[in-house]
């Protein structure tokens, strides 16, 4: 029950919210900041009540709730708590706080409507991220999308129509290819066992004949893909977080993208891991074109927005790598790299924000030399440029680094690839420096600097990613039992201690047993 | 209570002088800036100075001492800790970073006072000195990686320091991204190392791979080039070393600290500390002779032709870098680390010298505006006089003679070498004393042009005297076998470093000849730039040199066209590929939403509103579905 409390808090909060806004938009504005907090802080003590951290072989699950809910269709309401939802679920109210401090100045219209949609587009989130009944899942995976698609048509900027409804086909076409997916699943299992099911761990168990495991494995990739998004799926992205208010992008870069990581990390790896298997080159070549490809164009971009999300299709090519790499490593690495960059690309778009607050504009052409105004600001807008270009000792390095080392056994080529995205990664962040605070003076009026909350914001977020960067073993244990049964699943990858020695071509090491 | 574990202050010490200076931020005053920037590298060095009193009596029984804060990632295989490992040859590093680092940031109170960003300065090169210290101290690649994408990331922020010019900020993107290049080959080689050999620890990485790989197989040659190409990079060799010239931009103690003495040199450590690697890949090693080679001369030249005394200073020490090169390339370990050593000190001296000089001249850097500054700034005058002489490689009484005729001696004698190695390092000797000597008497002979300002203060001075001395007495550490044989330095690091491999044959005599000739080189560049340079004497010789110079000048100025070069191969196409915001696939998606609206036009017209189109339609359409169900047989 108390999973579901996680859900409903901020799903109560939401009309909460709407309801208080009349009488005063403070109060409406501290429902959802204390929504997030309590969610934030029961989910961390949910973790530590429940777990058991001397357990020499820790269980991957910490909390399991199931109760039925339509029996003869095989739905019951069953929620999961494991180290990744875990993570994500801190991640998510983390980035509500972030969207609510963000949202604060710039929404002046609706307020109340506006926070019972940020609410419920976070409801959904972490029901996305519990749900362990595929038709649960579906069902917070659209609650999350609805009030999301309003969120960028009613207070995004200029072209918000064109955005929003980009942003609802993509989205939608691909959550049709996922039902389609998800019913032929509980269909297949009612043909193999005589009743419908919709169960993870009803499904984990199904056996599905390649050819149709093909076929699914691909909806299910192609219906995450879109989320994540996968390079030819990503065209709705940079609209999108462009045209979003300040909160919005941070709730789409921040967490939206990492359901469709997620997704494909708990659903569609683990109930088809054969397809998955024979597919991966596929999507690990996709990730690199993604790595490359988004680093070019987020360099090409004349608005500050534009770079950030273009950006993130670069990063999210990363964390595609990892996921299909098979790899323990590179999942670890993946994991980091979803934390890490659902922190830095929210505090850009924060920073995008502020900035737009100040001069009115994102066109960077229209900015420059702005370091000796805003200098908190400019120094901030640089660590979160370094963030994201991966420099050693920030979390985005970790996730970055253990994803292509874990990868590299068994793809050198691919992984040296997106490597070179390293560089490019250099060349797109420095050119947001260079374009905003270096450079001769573009704006000649006083700026006011950062001050108060959202420099408090701000100041965590750099803690966080500082911390991960040098002790990323408070995350790596919490995700260490499920990316071990992830790998257990997988036939052809024997566990090997360092890598996947086994599958190297060139030379069999003699060390493979050494550690 | 054992000094040595206080080896985790000496990265923490600078560290939290720009933690200070980042947070107290304009709560504090220039002088208690200053005394925050400069007190934690000056504390960082005493502590470098306790530790080295405690750990160099201890070498002889005990080689490495190792400290372990915390586990840094350990998960699915991978390990690493953050650890410090002391050695004979960080220790080395240690002391030139610390020591010659709180000189430079002494000096910098001076040359810095008065500039709007001195906290933002003092901040960054904290910053740098901690990164620095964590390259060197570090005890498994990934740390090591840490510090050597942060010292880039400072030597980025110092460039740019005065950000206002958009040539300081290109000239800083340029270093950054061009050393990134390096630094992808590096991870690379990391990625190798690690899925091959299982570790990243760069002791046990070296003795694995000698277990694993034969000698000269692919891997490990591989694996080599990968790191010698990182190595590229950050110590500005050929092909890679275009950054650094322009890297010039930043302030000059930011040239005396980051772009001479140190970080340009965590490429000779990184081949140094991975020696056992490089002794698998013969062919890599000796590319990297050849490249030390090839960069020291077109370094040379390059540095001949310069007008701006900080470029002429830059393509020295690129040139210098290729001395070590070659020196790491025939195995001669110890060499490439004194000439190291003693570069360091001469070529600080050269910059703050230099600096002196831009400071005293309101920032004029063209050495055809300079000219007879040797009296107004006296002490200047002899303190680039005696760094000059150093780098020339002035016989017995300098520094840079010892280390760099051991690196010749040890080019002839090794056993990986060719000779013509030897004359290309010879050549450089001479180029090396012409181009110095050409910029003395520039700088400092014939007629004023500038009147200059006053000679800077004691913050200035001391750096300046000090480091002379230590440019002049630094090669006395180790003195060849022909000239007193003191191998204190050789000595010192053979706990760490593998002895030089020499030919059996060569002897003492041998020996003489080869210095002799090295020493007369050095003597007739001098004389060279004496004859063409020096203001008001043989005015033939000067014009012979000088038209033969001008003829292939063209060349030479656009400095062999490898900025052009790159400029065609690599930046114009990314910038023709990135000059629209527009997205190629997002195009795609365009055409399916125009040739649907196209057909909803179409389909709209045949609306019309007329009873008599619809009836038409609707009979067409009865008798072509009549046709299709009579036509179609069922089988």
């Amino acid at each position: 029950m108390i999973l579901w409390l996680l859900i409903i808090i901020p799903f109560l909060a939401a009309p909460l919210a709407w309801w208080t806004a009349r009488r005063s938009q403070l109060l409406t504005v501290w429902i959802a900041l204390c929504a997030f907090i309590i969610d934030g802080l029961l989910s961390v003590i949910v973790w530590l009540w429940y777990r058991v951290p001397s357990d020499p072989t820790p269980q991957q699950w910490i909390l399991d709730s199931h109760t039925p809910w339509i029996p003869q269709w095989g739905i019951d309401l069953h929620l999961g708590l494991d180290g990744i939802s875990f993570v994500l679920i801190v991640l998510t109210n983390v980035l509500g706080l972030v969207a609510v401090v963000s949202s604060w100045k710039e929404i002046r219209e609706r307020q109340g409507f506006y926070y019972f949609n940020l609410l419920l587009v976070m409801s959904g989130v972490i029901g996305v991220f519990l749900a362990l009944d595929l038709f649960l899942f579906f069902l917070f995976w659209e609650v999350m999308l609805l009030p999301m698609y309003l969120i960028v048509a009613v207070w995004g900027h200029e072209n918000r129509r064109y955005a929003s409804f980009k942003f609802f086909l993509f989205t939608q076409a691909g959550s049709l290819v996922l039902l389609v997916a998800i019913a032929t699943l509980a269909l297949l299992h009612q043909d193999a066992t005589g009743t419908p099911s919709f169960d993870y761990h009803d499904l984990l168990e199904l056996s599905i004949s390649p050819s149709s495991a093909w076929w699914l494995m691909l909806a299910f990739f192609v219906g995450f893909g879109v989320k994540l998004p996968v390079v030819p799926l990503h065209t709705w992205l940079p609209d999108t977080h462009t045209e979003a208010p300040t909160g919005g992008s941070v709730i789409l870069a921040g967490l939206l993208l990492k359901t469709g990581a997620y997704g494909l990390l708990r659903f569609a790896i683990p109930l088809f891991p054969e397809a998955a298997q024979a597919f991966a080159p596929v999507a690990m070549a996709l990730g690199v074109i993604g790595v490359l490809y988004g680093a070019a164009l987020a360099f090409a971009q004349t608005d500050y927005k534009r770079l950030v999300a273009y950006s993130s299709i670069s990063h999210l090519g990363f964390a595609l790598i990892g996921i299909f790499a098979m790899n323990k490593l590179a999942l670890q690495g993946a994991v980091m790299q979803l934390i890490a960059h659902g922190v830095s690309s929210a505090a850009l778009f924060m920073l995008a924000g502020v900035l737009q607050d100040r001069l009115h504009t994102r066109d960077m052409r229209r900015m420059g030399g702005l370091w000796a105004s805003v200098p908190r600001l400019a120094s901030i807008t640089l660590f979160f440029a370094v963030a994201s270009l991966g420099l050693p000792g920030l979390a985005n390095f970790i996730g970055e680094f253990l994803v292509l080392f874990g990868s590299f056994g068994a793809h050198p080529w691919l992984t040296a690839s997106a490597a070179t995205g390293m560089i490019a990664a250099a060349i797109y962040s420095l050119a947001l420096i260079q374009r905003t605070f270096h450079g001769p003076l573009a704006v000649d009026r006083q700026l006011p600097d950062l001050s108060g909350t959202p420099l408090a914001v701000l100041i965590s977020m750099m803690i966080i990613l500082v911390w991960l960067g040098w002790y990323p073993m408070v995350l790596f244990s919490a995700t260490e039992p499920t990316l071990e049964f992830l790998h257990h699943l997988e036939p052809s990858m024997p566990n090997m201690p360092n890598g996947d020695l086994s599958a190297l071509t060139l030379q069999p090491p003699p060390h493979a047993s050494a550690q | 209570m054992n000094t040595l574990q206080l080896l985790w202050l000496i990265p923490a010490l600078p560290l939290a002088g720009y933690l200070v200076l980042l947070i107290l931020g304009k709560r504090l005053s220039h002088r208690q800036i200053s005394w925050i920037g400069t007190g934690s590298v000056g504390a960082a060095a005493v502590v470098t100075g306790l530790v080295a009193s405690d750990f160099i009596p201890q070498l002889s029984h005990r080689t490495s001492y190792r400290q372990v804060l915390w586990t840094w990632i350990n998960t699915s295989g991978l390990t690493a800790e953050v650890a410090w490992h002391l050695d004979a040859l960080s220790l080395l590093m240690l002391l030139v970073v610390t020591g010659i680092g709180f000189l430079i940031h002494l000096y910098s109170t001076g040359y810095m006072s008065g500039d709007d960003g001195y906290r933002r300065f003092f901040a960054y090169m904290n910053l740098f000195v901690a990164a620095m210290v964590t390259l060197v101290l570090a005890d498994n690649l990934l740390l090591f990686y840490v510090g050597w994408e942060g010292v880039g990331l400072c030597s980025y922020l110092l460039i740019g320091f005065w950000y206002r010019n958009p040539e300081n900020g290109a000239a800083a993107q340029k270093a950054f991204i061009v050393t990134r290049i390096g630094d992808t080959a590096l991870a690379i080689g990391l990625f190798v190392i690690y899925s091959y050999l299982g570790t990243l620890s760069m002791h046990e990485a070296s003795l694995r791979a000698a277990d694993t790989w034969p000698v000269g197989s692919t891997l490990v040659t591989a694996v080599a080039a990968l790191l010698l190409f990182g190595a590229l990079g950050k110590s500005a060799q050929l092909p890679l070393h275009v950054w650094l010239p322009d890297a010039m931009a930043g302030p000059t103690p930011v040239s005396a600290l980051i772009h001479a003495a140190t970080m340009v040199t965590a490429g000779v450590y990184l081949i140094a500390r991975m020696h056992g690697i490089f002794a698998l890949a013969p062919a890599v090693q000796f590319a990297v002779a050849v490249i030390g080679v090839l960069t020291l001369l077109l370094a040379a030249v390059n540095a001949l032709m310069q007008r701006d005394i900080k470029r002429v200073l830059a393509y020295s020490t690129i040139s210098q870098i290729g001395y070590m090169f070659l020196a790491l390339g025939v195995g001669a370990w110890s060499a490439a680390l004194f000439h190291f050593l003693t570069h360091a000190c001469f070529k600080a001296l050269l910059f703050l010298a230099a600096g002196s000089v831009i400071l005293s001249l309101h920032h004029e850097q063209d050495m055809l505006r300079m000219g007879g500054l040797r009296r107004s700034l006296p002490l200047t005058f002899w303190t680039f006089l005696i760094g000059a002489a150093a780098l020339s490689g002035v016989p017995f009484i300098t520094s840079g003679f010892y280390s760099k005729d051991w690196i010749l001696w040890s080019v002839w004698s090794s056993p990986f070498s060719h000779h013509w190695l030897w004359i290309g390092g010879l050549i450089g000797t001479m180029l090396t004393g012409l181009y110095s000597f050409r910029m003395v008497f520039m700088v400092f002979f014939g007629e004023q042009r500038i009147k200059p300002g006053p000679e800077a203060g004691p913050a200035v001075s001391i750096p300046l005297v000090l480091l002379a001395l230590l440019a002049m007495t630094v090669g006395f550490l180790e003195l060849p076998r022909t000239l007193g044989d003191v191998p204190l330095f050789s000595h010192y690091l053979t706990h760490t470093l593998p002895n030089q491999a020499s030919a059996p044959e060569m002897d003492a005599g041998e020996e003489v000849r080869t210095q002799v000739t090295a020493g007369f080189m050095a003597v007739l560049g001098i004389g060279l730039a004496f004859v063409s340079f020096f203001p008001g004497t043989v005015r033939s010789g000067r014009s012979a040199l000088l038209s033969w110079h001008y003829n292939v000048a063209e060349l030479w100025l656009r400095e062999w066209g490898f900025d052009q070069a790159y400029d065609r191969l690599f930046v114009r196409p990314w910038l023709s590929f990135t000059s629209t915001t527009g997205d190629a696939i997002d195009r795609v998606y365009q055409g399916f939403v125009e040739a649907i609206s196209m057909a909803h036009e179409h389909i709209v017209r045949t609306q019309t509103g007329l009873v008599r189109w619809y009836a038409a339609t609707l009979a067409v359409g009865a008798l072509v579905l009549l046709g299709f169900v009579i036509g179609w047989q069922p089988r």
